[in-house]
C-alpha cells in the first residue's frame, strides 16, 4: 500500500478563498472539526483579484433599494435561467453576511455619515456595491484568513486533492499531495465542501492564475455529481490586450462607472448602436445622461457601456470582426477624456482607479489619464457548477457541498459584477453550516485504501513514462488556444464538434505526458495532474454548449444568433453515466412561486 | 466634448499603439539570459538560461518561459499576475521584488539577469521559500475585537477620516518583502523573537482600529519583540503597495509602547487609578461619528 499521511475530519473544505473560508468558519461554529486545504498559500486565492466590491441591498447610500430590486436585477442578468430559491436566500442573506465583515474587522469605504459606501455596478439598479477602493477582494479575503486562523481550523497550505473517495454512496474523504513534498495525504471526512472556484485556464486569454483547472468541477463530476449550466461562460469585455504578456489581465469595469467610454478605432463610440429590448427602459440614449448618470444624478439612466457584461463583450468582438478594432485586436476604453468634463480629471482618475492607473503605468507604459486603453473580453467567470440544493448547497451526492464559484445557480446565463463576492459570502455560510450538520448525522467516514492506492499510482504515472515523452505545457497550451479558438465567446455547432474531437485526441497526448525532477515542488508535474481537469472541464462545457441551440446570457452561437423561449424553460445538466460516457440531460426549471413571480413583474 | 477631438485623440492614439507592435517585431528575436537559483537547501547554483524575449515582457513571464521550454520542474509560486496577491516575490539583480511586476524594460539585458529566492527565509526549493514562520507569527497576535455596535441594528459608524489611515495598512498583500529586508530577520534570523514589519503593519492596523478596544501594547513590546526594530527603513523602501511601514505603523506603535512601559508620570498615574486608566485606546482615534 502507498505511504499517507493520514488526517481525520468531520468537515474538509477543499478551497481557501472566500467560500471555503466562509465555509470553514461557519463549519467549525458549529462545532464540527474542520480541514482546510488550500492550493496555493492562505490568502491568495483568487479572491484577492476581485475589485469593484460585495452586491447587498444595505439601501445606505440609496434607500429605494431592498432585497426584492436584487433579487429581480440578479434574475434579469441572469435571464430566467438561475436557481431562484438560490437568488432569493442571495439578495435577503447579503446585507447580514457583509455587516458581519465589518464586526470581524472589514474596513469598507464610508457614506459622509459613517456607514458602509455602496457604489453603482452593471446591471444593478441602485448603488449596492460594498467596496474598498478597487481592493475589495483583497479586503475580504484578508478578513476571512484573519478570523480563520483564530478558529479551530487545521490549514495545509499548498495541497491539491485529486480524487474524492465515496463509501456506500456517499462521502468519505479525499486524496491529495503536498507541493513542497510531494507526499500523499488521506482524508477521512464525513462531509467534503467544494470551494475551488473556476474554469478559465481552459482558454488561453484569462484573467484567472494557474489554479483555475476545473478541479472541484471535475473532483465533483468524477465522483458522480451532476453539474449544469456548464455552457455560460463569462467573457469579461475589458481585459488588457497589449501588450502580450499581459493580455487577458483584467481591467475593472469601475472604470466605466467613473465614466469611461468604448469606442473603435474610426472613434465612433459604439455601445449605442445596440441596446437590448429588456433594457432599453434603463438605458440612458445620449452621451449627455450617461455622463450625469456616473456623476451620480438618481434620475439619469446609466450610459450603454453599463449594460450586462455578456452584451458589452459581444459588441467588442463585432466591432473588431468587422474590422473597427484596436491595433491589437480590442476596442478603445477611454477615462480620459472626462478631462473635458472635470477640472480635476487627471487626480480624480488617479484617485478613484488607483490599481488601473499604475497598471498600465507599470505593465503597458501607458498614462490612463492621457489616453485611452486598448481591451478586449477575457475569460472570467464561469456561471455553470456542480448542481446544488438551494438552501443546503449540497450536490447530488450525499455529503458533497459546493459554494462559489464552483457551485452552479446563482447566476443563471450571466452573472452580474460584485454578486461573486457576496455569494461567496452568503453560500459559503450555507454550505459550511449545512455541511457540519450532515456531518453531525453520520458515523464515522470509513475510507477505501485500495481506491486510494489507486490514485495515487495513476497520480504519479508522468514519471514513469519515458523521459523523452511531450511535456505537459504543450499539450495545455494547445487545449486553451483550441477551447479559445472554438468553444470561445461566438460559438458555432460544426466548430464545437471540433473541438469535441480534438479533445479526444488531446486526451490521447495527455496520457502520454512525461515529467523530469522528483516529486518536490514540481510544477511540471502539477500541471500534468491539473491537465486531466482541464481536459474534463472542457469536454463538459463543449457538450453543454452544443445542446444549448439559442444565444442567451455568457452563450452566443453565430446559427441560433437569437433567444428561444422554450430553452428558456431547462437547464442544461451533465453527469456521468453507468459506462462512463458523458450523459447530457436537459432539467426542467421547478416552477417559480407566486410571491417571486410578483417581485419580478413589480421590478420590470 | 466635441466627438471630432476624441475621434482624433484615438486615432492618434491607434497609430501610437500601431508603432509600439511594430517596434516589439524587431525585438522579437531578441535574447536575453536569466540566471536562477537552482536547487534546494541542501545543495543548489546559479544556472544560466537564455531565453526569447519580447517587449512587454516581466520577469514572471521569463521565468514561465523557462519552465515550459527548458526546465520543467523550476518550481516558483505566483497566482495573479497582477501585483495583488503577493506570491512571487524574489530577488531580482539583487533587489527584493515581485517579478510580475517587475518589466525586462528596467534591466540590462546586455548581462544575465539574476532571480534568486528570498534569502530571509529557509529554502524549499530553486525559488520558492519556506515562509511559514510569518503565519505562525500572525497567531501571535491577538485578534481583532471590535467595540459593542453603535447602532440597534448591530451596526457601526466610522467616519472616511478615522478609516484612512487603516485602510493604508489593510493595503498590504503579504508578499512579506519587507520581512525579507529587514536585516534582525535576514541577518540574525530572529523570526521567532522579533515578528517583523508585515506582522508590525497588522498589529497597527488592529491598534489603529476605530471600533478594536484591546490593548496590545504590552505584546508588542514583550511578545512581538518591537523593540529590535531600529528603524533603518529598508522594508518601506521595498514595499510594492508602497505602504509607509515604518513612519505610519511602527514609529507611533513604538511610541505607545514608550509611553506604556517607560514614562514616569504615567506609571504614577496607573499607580493611582488602577491598571485600567490610561490603557491609550481613546487617544488613537477610536472614536466613530456620533449618532
Amino acid at each position: 500500500m502507498a505511504e499517507f499521511q493520514r488526517h481525520e475530519h468531520d468537515v474538509l473544505v477543499i478551497g481557501a478563498g472566500g467560500a471555503g473560508l466562509r465555509a470553514a468558519i461557519e463549519a467549525s461554529h458549529a462545532g464540527a472539526s474542520v480541514g482546510l486545504v488550500c492550493k496555493s498559500l492562505l490568502g491568495k486565492a483568487h479572491t484577492v483579484m476581485a475589485e469593484g466590491g460585495v452586491a447587498a441591498a444595505l439601501a445606505n447610500v440609496d434607500d429605494r433599494d431592498n432585497w426584492k430590486v436584487h433579487f429581480a436585477d440578479t434574475m434579469r442578468g441572469g435571464q430566467y435561467l438561475n436557481n431562484w430559491r438560490m437568488a432569493e436566500l442571495h439578495a435577503r442573506e447579503a446585507p447580514d453576511r457583509v455587516r458581519e465583515l465589518e464586526a470581524w474587522g472589514a474596513v469598507f469605504d464610508r457614506t459622509p455619515d459613517g456607514r458602509i459606501l455602496q457604489r453603482n455596478f452593471g446591471g444593478h439598479k441602485y448603488p449596492r456595491l460594498a467596496h474598498v477602493g478597487d481592493r475589495t477582494g483583497l479586503e475580504m479575503i484578508r478578513t476571512l484568513q484573519d478570523y480563520a486562523v483564530n478558529q479551530p481550523i487545521d490549514v495545509y497550505m499548498e495541497c491539491t486533492v485529486v480524487s474524492l473517495l465515496k463509501e456506500d454512496g456517499r462521502i468519505a474523504g479525499a486524496v491529495g499531495y503536498d507541493r513542497e513534498r510531494g507526499r500523499f495525504k488521506l482524508f477521512a471526512a464525513k462531509a467534503i465542501v467544494l470551494a475551488t472556484g473556476g474554469i478559465g485556464r481552459a482558454f488561453s486569454v484569462t484573467s484567472n492564475s494557474w489554479e483555475y483547472t476545473g478541479d472541484g468541477h471535475a473532483l465533483a463530476y468524477n465522483a458522480g455529481a451532476a453539474l449544469q449550466d456548464m455552457e455560460f461562460v463569462q467573457f469579461h469585455p475589458t481585459g488588457m490586450v497589449w501588450p502580450p504578456s499581459v493580455r487577458g489581465i483584467l481591467v475593472t469595469e469601475g472604470v466605466r462607472g467613473e465614466g469611461g467610454i468604448l469606442v473603435n478605432r474610426e472613434g465612433r463610440r459604439f455601445m449605442f448602436d445596440d441596446i437590448p429590448e429588456n433594457y432599453r427602459n434603463q438605458t440612458a440614449d445620449n452621451e449627455e445622461e450617461g455622463w450625469r448618470y456616473t456623476q451620480g444624478d438618481k434620475n439619469s439612466r446609466r450610459p450603454p457601456e453599463l449594460l450586462t457584461r455578456d452584451h458589452v463583450a459581444r459588441a467588442i468582438i463585432k466591432e473588431v470582426r468587422e474590422g473597427r478594432g484596436s491595433p491589437h485586436g480590442g476596442v478603445f476604453l477611454d477615462i480620459s477624456w472626462i478631462r473635458a468634463k472635470l477640472p480635476n480629471a487627471e487626480e480624480h482618475i488617479k484617485k478613484k482607479l488607483p490599481s488601473m492607473y499604475h497598471q498600465f503605468k507599470q505593465l503597458a507604459d501607458i498614462d490612463i489619464t492621457k489616453e485611452p486603453m486598448e481591451v478586449g473580453p477575457t475569460t472570467h467567470y464561469v456561471m455553470g457548477g456542480v448542481r446544488v440544493d438551494g438552501d443546503t448547497q449540497m450536490s447530488t451526492v450525499p455529503g458533497l457541498f459546493a459554494a462559489g464559484e464552483v457551485g452552479a445557480g446563482l447566476h443563471g446565463a450571466n452573472r452580474l459584477g460584485g454578486n461573486s463576492l457576496s455569494d461567496l459570502l452568503v453560500f459559503g455560510m450555507r454550505a459550511g453550516k449545512y455541511a457540519a450538520e450532515f456531518a453531525a448525522r453520520q458515523g464515522n467516514a470509513r475510507v477505501d485504501a485500495q481506491q486510494a492506492d489507486a490514485v495515487v499510482k495513476s497520480a504519479l504515472e508522468p514519471f514513469n513514462r519515458s523521459s523523452n515523452g511531450e511535456g505537459p505545457y504543450q499539450v495545455e497550451h494547445e487545449l486553451q488556444s483550441m477551447m479559445q479558438e472554438l468553444v470561445g465567446i461566438v460559438r458555432r455547432d460544426e466548430e464545437i464538434r471540433k473541438a469535441i474531437d480534438q479533445l479526444k485526441l488531446l486526451r490521447a497526448r495527455a496520457a502520454k505526458v512525461s515529467v523530469t525532477g522528483n516529486r518536490e515542488y514540481n510544477p511540471g508535474w502539477h500541471t500534468a495532474l491539473d491537465l486531466q481537469n482541464l481536459l474534463t472541464v472542457s469536454e463538459i462545457i463543449a457538450r453543454a454548449a452544443l445542446e444549448r441551440k439559442e444565444s442567451r446570457g455568457g452563450h452566443f452561437r453565430d446559427d441560433f444568433p437569437e433567444k428561444d423561449p422554450p430553452h428558456g424553460k431547462f437547464n442544461i445538466v451533465i453527469k456521468r453515466g453507468a459506462n462512463g460516457e458523458m450523459q447530457v440531460i436537459r432539467e426542467p426549471i421547478p416552477e417559480m412561486p407566486d410571491n417571486l413571480k410578483r417581485i419580478i413583474e413589480e421590478n420590470k | 466634448m466635441a466627438t471630432e477631438t476624441l475621434a482624433r485623440n484615438v486615432v492618434e492614439s491607434g497609430q501610437r499603439a500601431a508603432a509600439r507592435s511594430n517596434t516589439s517585431a524587431g525585438t522579437e528575436t531578441r535574447t536575453a539570459t536569466f540566471r536562477v537559483w537552482r536547487g534546494t537547501a541542501a545543495q543548489g547554483q546559479l544556472t544560466d538560461y537564455p531565453t526569447k524575449v519580447s517587449e512587454g515582457m516581466v520577469v514572471l513571464d521569463a521565468i514561465h518561459q523557462i519552465q515550459a521550454e527548458q526546465a520543467t520542474d523550476l518550481a516558483v509560486r505566483w497566482n495573479c499576475k497582477a501585483g495583488k496577491c503577493g506570491s512571487c516575490s524574489a530577488e531580482i539583480n539583487g533587489m527584493p521584488r515581485l517579478m510580475c511586476m517587475t518589466r525586462l524594460s528596467e534591466l540590462d539585458l546586455s548581462e544575465p539577469i539574476t532571480v534568486e529566492p528570498m534569502r530571509a527565509f529557509p529554502l524549499v526549493k530553486d525559488l520558492v521559500t519556506d515562509v511559514s514562520s510569518n503565519f505562525r507569527a500572525k497567531k501571535r497576535i491577538r485578534k481583532f475585537t471590535p467595540r459593542p455596535p453603535d447602532a440597534p441594528d448591530g451596526t457601526w459608524r466610522m467616519s472616511q477620516y478615522d478609516v484612512d489611515r487603516v485602510q493604508e495598512f489593510r493595503k498590504c498583500i503579504e508578499c512579506f518583502l519587507c520581512q525579507n529586508v529587514c536585516h534582525v530577520l535576514r541577518d540574525h534570523q530572529l523570526h521567532e523573537q522579533f515578528v517583523g514589519p508585515r506582522l508590525l503593519v497588522h498589529a497597527a492596523q488592529l491598534e489603529m482600529h476605530p471600533l478594536d478596544i484591546l490593548d496590545r501594547r504590552d505584546e508588542l513590546k514583550d511578545v512581538d519583540g518591537i523593540g529590535y526594530c531600529n528603524i533603518t527603513k529598508c522594508c518601506t523602501k521595498v514595499c510594492p503597495e508602497h505602504i509607509t511601514i515604518t513612519d505610519n505603523a511602527i514609529i507611533p506603535l513604538k511610541e505607545r509602547v514608550v509611553d506604556r512601559h517607560f514614562d514616569p508620570l504615567g506609571k504614577l498615574v496607573r499607580l493611582i487609578r488602577g491598571k485600567r486608566a490610561g490603557s491609550g485606546k481613546r487617544e488613537m482615534g477610536s472614536g466613530g461619528v456620533a449618532q
